[in-house]
């Protein structure tokens, strides 16, 4: 079993605004696009054009639905990947130390070519964060773009996750949540950002910002300049030019 | 523990990086596309693009498989086997081009009309109008009639300009943003990346979608309207806003034509404006009590003038809104909205509005000379594309929102909505149609333009529709963008005649793009005698779709990232409020195929056949290819498809060809912009600075200042002649409906596809991560979204007991389906939807012929009639525009239980010959192990 380290650095992570996430999918497929040409092997994909295509992706989103007691149902976007937990399980289980949480930066990586495919990792994770390559055998997952947030190769402002990058609504922030001041601390103070499922006790790095409430506002509506039905169109046409 | 691995931080990225545009979409954004060992190995977007400041979509972001699909053609192709078959056989450029002009050549010279040339998903209608213009034919159109011409036709004639990708909302400055009916692909990242600032900035989204997925999920509050009532929504919050005096009198003053007076006298003048004896129309001014001119210096127009017993537009309209029809109390069930909430929304504009007002400090002077310290902000603003587009009353209701928006004071308001380049821009600004066709020789000018009057109409001297379409008669007399929709199936029927060759670019007709889909496919293999109906069918696509079975000769296209085009002002360019813009594409990769830009070809087509523009006096080919055209070619002199570095290369706009132009856009990221003087950002119908900045870049040759028409003159021409007045004369079949439908204040009436007997409304929407069909070929969007299902909402799912798993029999009076179905709360409980751009032909793309797509995956399309019930084949279309009236279909919902494929289906069709390769399994570094990975836990039902 492998052993996570006593403190980390930073724990960079991802917090994710899902008021603002409309599940466009961009996320999906830069991240996607970028792994696939980046840290290990490229995330392959079986009977691309057949009758059951699968492949790995290292960052998913998904549609859920959600019926209050009171209001109209609703629609949540809910992007799924990596949560680089403190008190990682995935890691932990590892039989071989392939999976492991960097002391640096708090990223949970796997070292591929440690990695002997046998999958507790994923059997461990609660999120479903995990993906095997069935064309690799090795187990794959979010590197939170590693070889993009330090890469002397890429113009500075580029430095950050793919799925960040491309994230057209800016759903998705990246930065150093160990920072009580950095600008996703304070995002996540000032949105309520939680924990994904606290009680399995991950103690996960990402945070997710809530919907904002929805509804109607508290307001009355428009007073009538006059009762039309009683004083004719003249009267309030008279009415409503005597304010210009 | 063990020491951590080391890992390279620092890794190459690629060896070189070329930017270019997108075309997975209509929003047509810069992307970066990185090349490594001579392939594309990433692609991103540009941060310094105007469009998309560096974010990307799902399917942009996915563009490397679409560029490596094994559907991509890879040779010209005949047919060999009977239509339909798909037995082709390979043949040579020369053969393909010289069997093209074997064909065109004695149409052109003997009836060039039996030519019909349309165009899908172009980019490039400039190059392709003004080609069939050359040639002669009055057939031509792109595919607007059955996307979304009610926006654009319906924002033209009321304030010059349109929703789709026209315009947008000052997102800096709004402080409400409210969406009807969202199609998410125009435009696309532009409007996430501001719904991102307005979220940012915590300011209150409300979406009116009878479904409440992407954009309307996030909106903070939603009105599930009932499909096609929202015309009736909007004017009843004109009622509202009207009753408490809450609109902008000022703005209705001076910038509109409320205070017009409208010829009361009954006949054949009647609702025309009162003209003084320079033809123009007059206000009356306040202080003098007397006619003044409109654009005059110093006027102050009265709204409640009353002149000779005429009233204003104000008046009529005030009048007319007024009434108690349009209450809350008396549209709410009609609606599907509760009366409360239409006043609360009301009053939420008015407060936005009016509560919220500011002065933008920015003197400016309009076009009366009058000049102004500061500019009126009103920051509300608004957002519709095809939800309330694809109807019946889709036009009008169009109107109606931008009348809305007038009365807010909120177009080109700061804090409103804004008009890109070269929008604004009035109805007498654009062409009217040209349609006469006279073998051998050119069309006088070009096919599409705006009707003003009956006079305008696309009619032969005896009558009868001069296009194949019916385009701009009186079965849709401001048909914008014609009627694609309807050649295939009027041609067949010869109503009104019948044609020799079809010539489709990039519209998949026998599959997602046409109504009654198996009929058509029919159609297109009816025969009359030993020939075919429409006997020949050229059709150029990059991909193996549907259609490619049907044509006679294939002339294959490239894929975006191995051609030239132009993303022209001359056509849609990529403009923002504060900037003209224009771009191109270039092959960052060589074909290795054996294919063929269409653009270029189509220039190949010309030369062929002599068309002029395209030769020189010589007989000698104009242009080497598009690139060459692109850069040389002028509309007028010295205005070209691109504005950038013209001249010398430090000329915008006008200027002289420069043959260095395309290597100047290519190191400018492949774009160019023109900014917008600060003095001009607003008020652009009204501001003579930007009147002058618009003369001064060629967007028009003279300033074209003029007024929104809250009452359009165009529309009560017709209507007059619907009464019986003139000359031109409709048919008496068409003579109600014009009554209505041509109203010249918008007007709501009840959407023409209800049938006694089909309760449920069925939609369509497209997904943000399909663009079309071209998302099935696609290795990585595919297993994002390869199914559809039709929801059902709660109420259905209820009633009929269905289970998951389940199949429903969908009729309409036209046809059925059984499709999966799924269940859907957040719905409007009289309607079912399902994702457009997923269903399959068996064959096609280059899919297994198990497919999910193929086998349960389905279309609606079956469920349509192209024509309405009744005299005359009149098209199931808006009887303004034509615009393809889709969102109007009603159904009956049945439940069936468990099936394993969707109905119906229809023959496999054969592979043609294509390219191969794509998506395989990738490089192996260890054997795989028969262990799974969570692969994707989403049997939760996603949308």
């Amino acid at each position: 079993m492998t052993c996570l380290p006593g403190k980390v650095d930073r724990k960079l992570g991802l917090v994710i605004d899902l008021d603002t996430c409309v599940g466009c999918q961009a996320c999906v497929t830069a991240c996607k696009g970028w792994n696939d040409q980046g840290y290990g092997v490229p995330l392959s994909d079986q009977d691309a054009y057949g009758a059951a295509p699968s492949g790995v992706f290292l960052n998913r989103v998904h549609s859920y639905q959600v019926t209050p007691d009171e209001g109209p149902a609703a629609i949540v976007n809910f992007p799924r990947s990596c949560l680089h937990c403190d008190n990682a399980p995935c890691v932990t289980v590892c039989p071989t130390g392939a999976s492991y949480k960097r002391a640096e930066d708090g990223i949970v990586l796997v070292n591929e070519d440690a990695c002997i495919g046998c999958g507790l990792c994923a059997w461990a994770c609660p999120y479903g964060a995990r993906e095997m390559d069935a064309a690799a055998g090795v187990m794959k997952k979010c590197t939170l773009c590693v070889d993009r947030i330090y890469n002397d190769n890429l113009p500075e402002e580029d430095r950050m996750p793919a799925c960040v990058r491309t994230c057209p609504t800016g759903a998705r922030h990246y930065g150093d949540l160990s920072d009580p001041d950095s600008a996703v601390s304070r995002l996540v103070a000032d949105r309520c950002g939680y924990a994904l499922m606290p009680e399995m006790e991950t103690q996960p790095v990402n945070r997710y910002l809530p919907p904002r409430r929805k509804g109607a506002v508290e307001a009355g509506p428009l007073t009538p300049l006059v009762d039309v039905q009683a004083t004719g169109f003249a009267g309030w046409l008279d009415r409503v030019l005597g304010k210009i | 523990m063990t020491a951590e691995p080391r890992i390279d931080r620092s890794p190459s990225v690629s060896d070189e990086v070329r930017q270019t545009t997108c075309y997975m979409c209509a929003c047509r954004c810069g992307i970066n596309v990185h090349l490594k060992d001579g392939r594309v190995s990433y692609i991103e977007g540009n941060r310094a693009h105007p469009i998309n400041k560096g974010v990307l979509c799902a399917k942009g972001a996915s563009g490397i498989m679409q560029i490596t699909a094994p559907s991509r053609l890879r040779t010209p192709l005949r047919r060999v086997g009977p239509r339909g078959s798909g037995a082709f056989e390979e043949i040579s450029w020369e053969e393909a081009l010289e069997t093209a002009v074997g064909w065109l050549k004695p149409l052109r010279e003997t009836a060039p009309e039996k030519l019909a040339f349309f165009t899908g998903r172009d980019q490039s209608q400039s190059l392709t109008g003004w080609w069939a213009q050359a040639f002669g034919t009055p057939n031509y159109a792109a595919h607007g009639g059955f996307c979304s011409v009610n926006m654009a036709a319906g924002g033209i004639y009321t304030i010059g300009g349109a929703f789709w990708e026209f315009g947008q909302p000052d997102w800096e400055r709004t402080e409400l943003f409210v969406l009807f009916g969202v199609a998410e692909d125009h435009d696309s990242n532009p409007i996430k990346i501001g719904i991102g600032k307005l979220k940012a900035r915590g300011v209150r989204v409300i979406s009116i979608n009878p479904i409440r997925t992407g954009y309307s999920a996030v909106a903070d509050d939603w009105y599930g309207i009932t499909p096609g009532t929202d015309g009736l929504l909007i004017l009843s919050l004109i009622h509202c806003l009207l009753q408490a005096g809450k609109v902008d009198l000022e703005y209705l003053a001076r910038w509109t034509n409320a205070p017009f007076l409208v010829n009361g006298a009954e006949g054949a003048e009647q609702g025309l404006f009162l003209k003084n004896a320079e033809s123009q129309p007059f206000v009356i001014d306040r202080h003098s009590g007397h006619p003044a001119p409109w654009d005059g210096r110093d006027v102050d127009p009265d709204l409640g003038a009353v002149w000779a017993g005429h009233r204003t537009v104000f008046q009529h309209m005030a009048e007319e809104y007024l009434k108690p029809d349009y209450a809350p109390e008396a549209v709410a069930e009609r609606c599907g909205i509760p009366a409360a909430r239409i006043r609360g929304l009301a009053a939420e504009l008015a407060r936005a509005a009016f509560e919220r007002a500011f002065i933008h400090p920015q003197p400016w002077t309009d076009f009366r000379g009058n000049r102004h310290e500061g500019m009126q902000g009103r920051p509300v603003s608004f957002h519709a594309m095809r939800g309330i587009s694809a109807h019946s009353n889709g036009f009008q209701t169009a109107r109606a929102l931008h009348l809305l928006q007038i009365v807010l004071g909120s177009v080109e308001a700061p804090g409103g909505y804004r008009l890109k380049p070269p929008y604004p821009k009035p109805v007498e600004a654009h062409p009217t149609p040209h349609f006469v066709a006279t073998p051998g020789k050119p069309l006088t000018g070009p096919h599409l333009g705006y009707v003003r009057s009956p006079a305008d109409l696309a009619l032969r001297e005896d009558g009868t529709p001069a296009r194949i379409d019916k385009a701009f008669t009186w079965d849709a007399p401001l048909s914008a963008h014609g009627l694609m929709h309807m050649v295939i199936a009027n041609a067949v029927a010869g109503d009104p005649y019948r044609i020799d060759t079809l010539f489709l670019y990039m519209a998949n007709m026998a599959w997602n793009s046409s109504m009654n889909t198996a009929q058509v496919m029919q159609m297109l293999t009816a025969k009359d005698g030993d020939d075919y109906v429409i006997p020949r069918i050229i059709y150029s696509d990059a991909y193996a779709s549907e259609m490619v079975a049907y044509a006679d000769l294939i002339l294959p296209d490239t894929t975006y990232l191995e051609r030239h085009d132009c993303i022209s002002l001359l056509d849609r360019p990529i403009s923002e409020p504060d900037a003209a813009g224009d771009s191109i594409r270039w092959p960052v990769l060589d074909p290795d195929r054996d294919v063929r830009g269409f653009q270029t070809v189509l220039l190949d087509l010309g030369v062929r056949l002599g068309l002029p523009g395209m030769v020189t006096d010589d007989g000698q080919p104009r242009f080497r290819d598009y690139a060459d055209y692109i850069v040389n070619h002028q509309r007028r002199p010295g205005v070209g498809p691109l504005m950038g570095f013209r001249g010398n290369g430090d000329e915008t706009g006008r200027g002289a060809p420069n043959p260095d132009q395309l290597a100047r856009y290519i190191e400018n990221g492949s774009f160019h912009q023109a900014h917008v003087p600060a003095e001009a950002a607003f008020m652009k119908p009204w501001n003579a600075a930007y009147q002058d900045w618009a003369v001064a870049l060629g967007l028009y040759d003279t300033p074209q200042s003029y007024l929104f028409n809250i009452w359009s003159e165009p529309l009560r021409r017709f209507q007059l002649a619907a009464e019986g007045h003139g000359d031109r004369q409709p048919p008496d079949h068409l003579r109600a409906r014009l009554q209505v439908a041509m109203s010249p204040l918008p007007v709501w009436y009840p959407p023409m596809g209800e049938a006694p007997g089909y309760p449920v409304h069925a939609l369509t929407q497209r997904p943000m991560d399909m663009y079309h069909s071209w998302g099935s070929q696609n290795a990585w969007l595919r297993q994002i979204r390869g199914r559809n299902f039709l929801y059902l909402p709660t109420a259905i799912w209820q009633a009929q007991g269905f289970a998951e798993g389940d199949y429903a029999r969908v009729t309409s009076p036209t046809g059925e389906i059984v499709v999966p179905v799924a269940h859907m709360a957040a719905l409007n409980p009289h309607t079912v939807w399902t994702w457009n751009a997923i269903g399959k032909r068996r064959g096609a793309w280059a899919l297994s012929k198990d497919a999910p797509e193929a086998v349960e995956g389905f279309l609606l399309n079956h469920l349509i009639s192209e024509v309405l019930p009744g005299e005359g084949r009149v098209s199931n279309s808006d009887p303004v525009t034509g615009q393809a009236a889709w969102f109007d279909q009603m159904v009956r919902i049945e439940r069936v239980g468990p099936r394993a494929m969707a109905e119906p289906q229809f023959p496999v069709l054969p592979d043609p010959p294509r390219s191969g390769g794509g998506r395989g399994q990738g490089p192996s570094k260890k054997r795989a192990q028969n262990i799974q990975g969570f692969s994707d836990p989403a049997a939760e039902g996603r949308l």
